[in-house]
This record gives C-alpha cells, structure tokens and sequence, in this order.
C-alpha cells in the first residue's frame, strides 16, 4: 500500500490571521537552575503555601513546554459549593432556572448515596480563567488538579481555533451576571410563571440558538447594555414591519412580492430567528431568548471538543507532573497517589461492561496525544505510512498545531492511528433498520483502519448527533404559521418528544408551528404541528 | 505568589436554593399528593421529617429534538473481543435502553424511573400546612394586632418636652460652647498676656498700639459672652421605641375518652388527631402549652405519656373533663392572656343523659373562652352525643366536628377543619 494518507488539514486562512501561528519551540526547554536538594513535602492536608509552591513549579515547567495561557485564578471551594457550580453548568453565576435546581437536587442525591464522585475540579473558559480546586483533595491531587485544569484546559481555551473564534473569554462572566440580573428583573416585573415559560421554551431549542458558521460578535457588558434599549425599540419596529399589513394596490408588484418566501434561505438558527421576527413576543421576551441563545453559543465550541479538550488537559498533567518527578521535585508517595487517580480517568472499560457507557473522552484523547508524540519520538514504518507529515519530527510543535487547528470531528479523523485503534481494540457496529441483525462493519486490522477512523469522526459531529432541523418558511398572508424542516440523515427518524418541543416553538412564536420530516428523496415523510395555545402557562 | 489561589470556601454556598425552590414550585401539586400519601402511612412520632418524593421522570423531562430509533447508523465501540469484520450480532431485545450503542445518545433512552429527591422536614411541614389557617376569628386576634411594648432606644433630637433629657442637653451645650469659643478664648488670653506684659515693661507702649489692643480685646470677650449658653441644637429627647412582643401564648386541650369502648384503633386515630394539630399551632404560636385530660366517668389531667399510654375501663361520662377543663382555665389560663384551643376525641359512646350537659357546658362557659374547638369522632355510629354537637356547630362558628374512621381519613378532615377561608381546597 503506498501512501495515500491525505495531509493533515492546514489551518484555514482565518484562523492564521487570527492568530499568527507563535514559532513554537523544537524541543522544552532546559530546567531552570540546579537539582533541588529534595523533592516538595507531601503532606495529605495541603496549605496555602504548598500549594503556591506547587503551583510555582508547575507553572515554570509549563512556560517551558511553551503552554500558552490566561492568567490563573485558582479558587478554593467546598463540596457543597461545587454541587452549587455543577447545577449552574459550571459557571460561578448564572440566572435561575427550575432545571437547574433539579440536576442539583439529582447530583446531591447521588453524592450524598456515594455513586458519584464530585468531579475534582471545574475550570471555567474566563479571562482570568478560574480553576476551582476542591478543599477535600489531599495535596496529590490538588498538585495534579493545578496541572490539568489550570494549564491544560487553560492553554486549551486560550490555543484553540474554536473557542478563539466562538467565545470571549474576557466578558463571559460580566455577560452572565448581566442576565442574572436581567431575569431576575424580569421576574420581579412580569412574574416568576412568564419568565419561566419563556425560559423553558428557549431551553427546549438550546441546541438549535447556535450559529455554525457566523461568527459571533464580542460585545461587553457595559456595551451590552447601553445597546439594549436601542436594540429592543429597533428589533420591535423591525418585527412589526414584516408583519405589516398595507392597504393592497391592485397591481402586479404585490404578487410577486406574495410569492417571495420568508426566510429567503432556510435558516438554522432557530432561536436566532424567532428572536428576530416572532411577532407578538415582548421586548423583554426577546432579550431572555437572546440571552439564552448567547450562552448557548458560548457552549457551543466546548461540545464540540470534549476529547480533544480532556486528552490536552490529561496529557499535559502526565507530561508536566512527570517532568517535575525526573527533575526531582516530587516524591514517590505523591506520585503513586496522582497516577492512581489518572489511570481512573482514562480507564476505557470495554463493550458490555456493566460500566461501559461510550468511549471515554479522557482516554481517547489521552490516548491520541500520547501517540502523536510517539510518532513523532519513535515512528514506526507503520506510522511513516500513515503520518508521513509526523513521523520523525519535533513532538512539541506537532502536539500543538493539532491542539489549535481541530475540533473532534476533525480532529480524530486526522490523527487517529491504527496504534490508538489496537490498543483500544476499536470496531464499529452497523445498525440499520432494514436489516434483521446488527453487522459489524470493521475491527481494528488493516483493513478496518481507514473506516473506523471515518466512522469514528462522524460520531463526533454535531451535525451528525443532532437532528438538522431548519426554518423552513412563514406563511406570512395566511395565518402567519411557520413551518420547520427536518432533514433526514441516514433516513434516522426523529424521537416522538418533538411533538413537545414544537408546543414550545409554537409558545414563543405565538401562531401554529409545524414540522416536516423529509427523507433523502426530498419527500416530507412525517408532519407533526401544533398550536399557539397547547402549553398551559405556569 | 500567594494572592493567585484564593479561599473561597466562606463565600456562600447554596447558591443554588433559589433554583430548589423554583423547581418545588413547579412540581408543587404532585408534591402535595406525595406529601399526603406519606403522612397516610407514618407514625405519629415521626410525622415531623423529611421525606423522599418521587416523581415520574417523564414528567420532569425536558424537551429537546433528538433521533429517535430507526434508519441507519454505524457506531465505533471499544474492547472487542470476538467479533470479525462481516460478523452478525441479533440486535439486544429491549428497545432502547440497550447495553452498547447508546454512548452518543446517552440520555435519549427514557427510563420509566422516578426522579427521587428528598424534601426536608422544613419543606416537608411546608407543604404539609399548605393553605391551612387558623379560622379568621383567631387570626385577626392574634397574628394582625401584636402586642409591642415600649423600649428605651437611646437619645433623639426630637421629641416632646416631657421627654427632655436635661443632662444630656446641658452636656451637649457645654461641649459647643467649649468648641465654638475656643479660638477666640486663645486669642483673648494671649491678647491679654501682651498687655500685661506692656504695663509691667520699661518701655509702654504706643498709645494708639495699646488702644488698638484694648479695642480688640473688649470685642473678643463681647462675642464670647454672646455664645448661647443653651442652642435648640443641644435638645436631647429621650427617645422610645415600641417593640413587638410575641404575645403568642397559647393553650392546647386535648380531651380523650379511654373508656372501655375506646379501642387501641381508635385511640391511635384520635393520637394522630392530637400531634397534627400540635404540629400546626407550633407553626403558629412560639410557647404552647399542652394540657391533656382523660377522662372515663371521671376526668384527670395526666401526662403525655399516661394519656395515649393508659387504658381504664368502664362507663363514659363526657361532661366530667369539660368540667375539669373549665377548671384549669380558671385556675391558670386567664382567656385574656392565651390563646385557647379544645380538641376532643372520643367514640361518641356517651351516659345518655350527660350529653345535653355538655352542650351547656360549651355554649355557657367553654366555647366563649376558646378559639376554637374540634370534635372529632372516631366511629361511625351516631350517639346523642354526636346529635347535641350537631346542634352545636349550627350556632357557634368557632366550634367544628368530623368523624374519622380511619387512618386515611385524618389528613383530610383535619385539612376540611382548618382549610383557609377565601381559599377553599
């Protein structure tokens, strides 16, 4: 077989304009000063000051390995506290939500019984970036927590092309406490039952408030709100336009303009949309769905890179801790300690294990970095052929531009190797309905490589994972209705909660949705609609 | 390098409350149902904890478009062990909630579990009390008119004169005197030290200097003596502030009938009485006392313990412990000062003649004296005494009855007797 292994994926022109690709060093750099004398106490119950000593180290050993990040702001919290930061997705603030009480409540529950282990740590994508380490972990792991959160994910929020363009980390938590706020006053004027109802709608469409392509504008808080007012006065005004209804003139141009569709294309920002040209929402109505669209976008590139953005931070914590180990700063009982732990996280327990629920992202990812520096290091023929760009070059370099230019889609289509795919012993199951047993459609030998690496990658594209459902068009002459388009994928129909979902698009748009399922034929398939009026206020 | 790691444990923790709460509130009607079921089958005593709801977890879902199962799709899983390529597997039975394959789309298998949480004893008495109040005729007595009693709160600048604190203004008026003449009094006396210095020197001074500081000394001591000895500024009042006291004293009579008649069933049905209205007047009233009385053909006061504990035998005389109840109320809770709640309980099994007594006796001298007072009957024939009652509650507003017969039926009779009004369950 020759090589015919396509060339990885150059970083598109926008992105080097964003940021001009830094000369990265060949190799790390050399430590600084001498051997220590001894390695760092290790006590299990950590001080202050041992923890900025660790952190002092770390933070010298990752400059070396040119990790990139924010400032770091490491926060000190209790286990109570973090249930609180789980239940608000992570943020140190957001508005109040009913859900967010019950994944509390349900996290709560199942810590409490011990079938939860309260993640160590939770690291927020901020400028200061903010790593909360918890007060229980001993000084193993709040050593290993400061590597993995605060330079990994850091320099993973800071590197990557996604979150470069999708988020703005410097006004992330300003914008939350803004809509904090905001719902909280809209509950103070309109009743905690609207604000509810709105909110639980948008939430039904969280998914589809993203735009894929547009990329986002940074707005700070202070703009934000001087921008409000004029924005909520300018997008009435605009609303109420397209729904104007002028005397008609009996002349030709009203015909064509009848036969004019809106939207012109079909759009797929839903909330985006709804946003912009429901007609009987509120103004304030408008701003919760805006604000729930915007935290959804600031979601949006971290959904996209969960094995990517966990094998880093896991990578980085193994490279750095270790280096500082041969270096001599730590002891042997601290190692043991944060290497029992590791191997946890990345554990992959095989199909059919009673723990299996899907590949683990740490490990994946874990994995895939590991082996790019091994190709890189070691190279085998094997690896010549199939990362010929790789094999035999400087590792530091490599491990980066794959961390900065790719999401998971990408970037497992691109790096993951027939090593990766062995040891984790990868197949993949055909399931399709026209046939009466599932079929396995390649394993991890020569042949299957290619495929599972393909057919790994589409797994992870969100594209593929969530139904692509569009606005379709509005029936701006007759009753006003809208009308959405489901497009079918591998002819994968949708799950019956959509009927739900549509009573809450039919909630914010205030006349009858409906819904079109088309198959690969272009023919709608299945049709579900509902009505303004169907969702009982609470 | 310190200031980079910062303790945030003090800082707040249940951030979340707000969100528990709004999650309740939702969720409150199945909340109140499960309530119901639960006081149904608890014991007495342990009637005030928490408790473990559930609630259907297709209830609490949350909507969102995702794949249903059918079409085509090829999933990647980890581990294998057997399989070759072109290999068949029989799809796993059970729709689904399969073991492999759900690892993209893990939450779309709906499980018919409950969502359980656990409702704290706080919440749990919430919702238990729900819409119940006292009846309006107590409630605009006790919780609208509170007692305040007046306090010394400090020194004020205003007031009435017979509120004058003469020290403290004489005080204040000689710290501004002091303070307003202290620059002129220091240049008077070094003013005056010039001067007696010139008279005793060799050399006098210029006559028109000497005028001049003779002029200047005459107008500082005029404007020190024009200093006010006493300014409206120096007006001290005392000052008084009235305080709400809690005035929420309140009596609670339980009555029991441990005739022969009286089962333990019924005696458990008229204890699960007695603690729900305890359990309620706690939520109104800071200070109760209980007061139980036993009673067969003769009535005594007893303990806790011996009143639900005791069995005696033999006939039933009801009157006697509404007269031993009238007693202690004259003896030692003045109906001026507590807040008086009847409960009785009994089987209805009553000395025929003796029931049209204790008709008089609620009409003359109890029921004048009380909030209210609940009758609860805890079978189902109806005696005499049940029809003098009925007779009763025609007339008097504060005065209720109900039979209960059985254990589920409490909960609701005590929900109908104490439903708020306006607000009818």
């Amino acid at each position: 077989m020759t090589t015919s292994v396509a060339a990885p994926t150059r970083p598109s022109p926008a992105a080097r304009r964003l940021r001009p690709e830094r000369s990265l060093p060949a190799a790390p750099g050399p430590a600084v000063g001498s051997r220590p004398a001894g390695p760092l106490p290790d006590p299990s119950d950590w001080t202050f000051e041992l923890l900025a000593e660790y952190h002092e180290k770390i933070r010298a050993t990752a400059s070396r390995f040119a990790l990139d990040t924010y400032p770091n702001q490491l926060e000190v919290i209790t286990a109570e506290q973090m249930m609180d930061a789980y239940a608000s997705v992570g943020m140190p603030v957001n508005y109040r939500h009913w859900s967010y009480g019950k994944e509390f409540i349900a996290n709560e529950r199942s810590y409490r019984r011990g079938q939860m282990g309260l993640a160590y740590e939770i690291v927020i994508n901020s400028n200061p970036c903010i790593s909360y380490l918890m007060e229980e972990n001993t000084t193993a792991m709040q050593a290993l927590v400061i590597a993995h959160a605060a330079y990994g994910h850091n320099s993973f929020f800071k590197g990557n092309y996604l979150f470069r363009l999708w988020t703005d980390a410097s006004s992330i938590i300003d914008y939350l406490v803004y809509a904090r706020n905001y719902i909280a006053e809209c509950e103070e004027k309109h009743g905690m039952g609207a604000v509810e109802d709105v909110l639980d709608s948008c939430h039904a469409l969280q998914s589809y408030g993203v735009d894929r392509y547009h990329r986002p504008s940074k707005i700070s808080l202070a703009e934000e709100r001087t921008r409000r007012e004029d924005r909520l006065a300018y997008a009435q005004a605009q609303v109420n336009d397209i729904w104007r209804t002028l005397p008609k003139r009996p002349d030709r141009a009203d015909d064509i303009a009848e036969q004019k569709r809106f939207p012109s294309e079909p759009q797929e920002n839903l909330l985006y949309f709804i946003e912009k040209n429901a007609p009987l929402l509120e103004p304030w109505q408008r701003e919760i769905v805006r604000i729930v669209r915007k935290v959804a976008q600031y979601f949006y590139p971290q959904r996209q890179t969960q094995v990517m953005n966990e094998g880093w931070a896991t990578f980085w914590h193994y490279t750095l801790l270790n280096t500082l180990y041969d270096e001599g700063h730590l002891t042997d009982g601290l190692m043991i300690e944060w290497l029992k732990s590791h191997t946890n996280v990345i554990y992959q327990p095989p199909v059919g294990h009673p723990a299996y629920s899907g590949l683990n992202p740490y490990a994946l990812g874990f994995a895939m970095y590991t082996d790019i520096r091994r190709i890189c290091e070691q190279p085998t023929d094997e690896d010549r052929e199939f990362f010929p760009q790789l094999a035999g070059t400087p590792w530091l370099p490599a491990v980066h531009h794959a961390m900065r230019n790719f999401k998971d889609e990408s970037f497992i289509g691109q790096y993951l190797s027939p090593k990766v795919i062995r040891d984790l012993r990868l197949f993949a199951i055909v399931d399709d309905e026209h046939e009466e047993q599932l079929r396995v459609s390649a394993i991890h030998d020569g042949a299957g490589y290619r495929h599972l690496r393909e057919a790994l990658s589409h797994q992870y594209d969100l594209g593929n994972r969530e139904p692509d459902i569009q606005v379709w068009s509005v029936n701006l002459r007759g009753d006003r209705s809208l009308t959405l388009r489901h497009t079918r994928h591998h002819n994968r129909p949708l799950h019956d909660g959509a009927q739900e979902v549509l009573k809450h698009v039919a909630r914010l748009w205030g006349f009858g949705v409906n819904l079109e399922s088309v198959d690969a034929y272009g023919d709608v398939t299945t049709h579900w609609s509902a009505t303004a009026s169907e969702l009982v206020s609470t | 390098m310190l200031q980079q790691i910062i303790d945030r444990r003090l800082a707040g923790k249940n951030k979340s409350i707000g969100n528990r709460e709004r999650f309740l509130r939702r969720y409150r009607g199945q909340l109140q149902e499960a309530v119901r079921r639960a006081v149904d089958q608890r014991g007495i005593r342990d009637i005030e904890r928490g408790e473990d709801i559930h609630l259907p977890k297709r209830d609490i879902n949350e909507p969102a478009f995702r794949h249903g199962a059918g079409g085509a799709r090829e999933l990647v899983h980890p581990g294998n062990q057997e399989y070759v390529r072109g290999d068949h597997i029989e799809r796993p039975q059970g729709g689904s909630g399969r073991g492999s394959g759900q690892g993209q789309a893990a939450d779309s298998g709906e499980g018919e579990d409950d969502f359980v949480f656990h409702l704290t004893k706080e919440e749990f008495m919430q919702i238990f009390f729900d819409d119940l109040a006292l009846p309006r005729l107590a409630r605009t007595q006790l919780a609208e008119t509170p007692e305040t009693k007046s306090h010394r709160a400090g020194f004020s600048n205003a007031g009435t004169p017979s509120n004058l604190s003469v020290i403290r203004s004489m005080r204040g008026a000689i710290g501004r005197r002091v303070a307003i003449g202290a620059g002129s009094r220091a240049e008077l006396a070094e003013l005056e030290a010039r001067l007696a210095a010139s008279v005793l020197a060799a050399e006098p001074l210029d006559a028109l200097v000497r005028d001049e500081l003779v002029a200047r000394i005459d107008a500082l001591r005029l404007r020190l003596r024009k200093i006010p000895y006493l300014d409206p500024i120096d007006l001290r009042y005392r000052n008084r502030v009235r305080v709400p006291v809690p005035t929420a004293k309140a009596v609670m009579f339980c009555l029991m009938d441990v005739s022969g008649s009286m089962d333990e069933a019924r005696k458990d049905l008229a204890k699960r009485f007695f603690i729900l209205l305890y359990l309620f007047l706690t939520r109104h009233y800071d200070k109760i006392d209980l007061v139980f009385i036993r009673h067969h053909t003769q009535a005594q006061e007893v303990d806790e313990e011996n009143f639900f504990r005791a069995r005696e035998t033999g006939g039933t005389v009801v009157s006697s412990a509404l007269v031993l109840m009238e007693e202690i109320i004259r003896e030692r809770y003045a109906p001026g000062e507590w807040n008086i709640y009847g409960a009785q309980a009994s089987d209805g099994d009553n000395w025929h003649h003796d029931s049209g007594r204790c008709r008089e006796l609620l009409t003359q001298s109890l029921l004048p004296k009380c909030r209210y007072f609940a009758y609860v009957q805890v079978a189902e024939e109806e005696q005499n005494l049940w029809e003098e009652y009925a007779r009763l509650q025609e007339v008097e507003r504060h005065f209720a009855m109900r039979k209960v017969t059985q254990a589920a039926q409490i909960y609701p009779v005590f929900r109908d007797l104490f439903k708020s009004e306006g607000a009818i369950a």
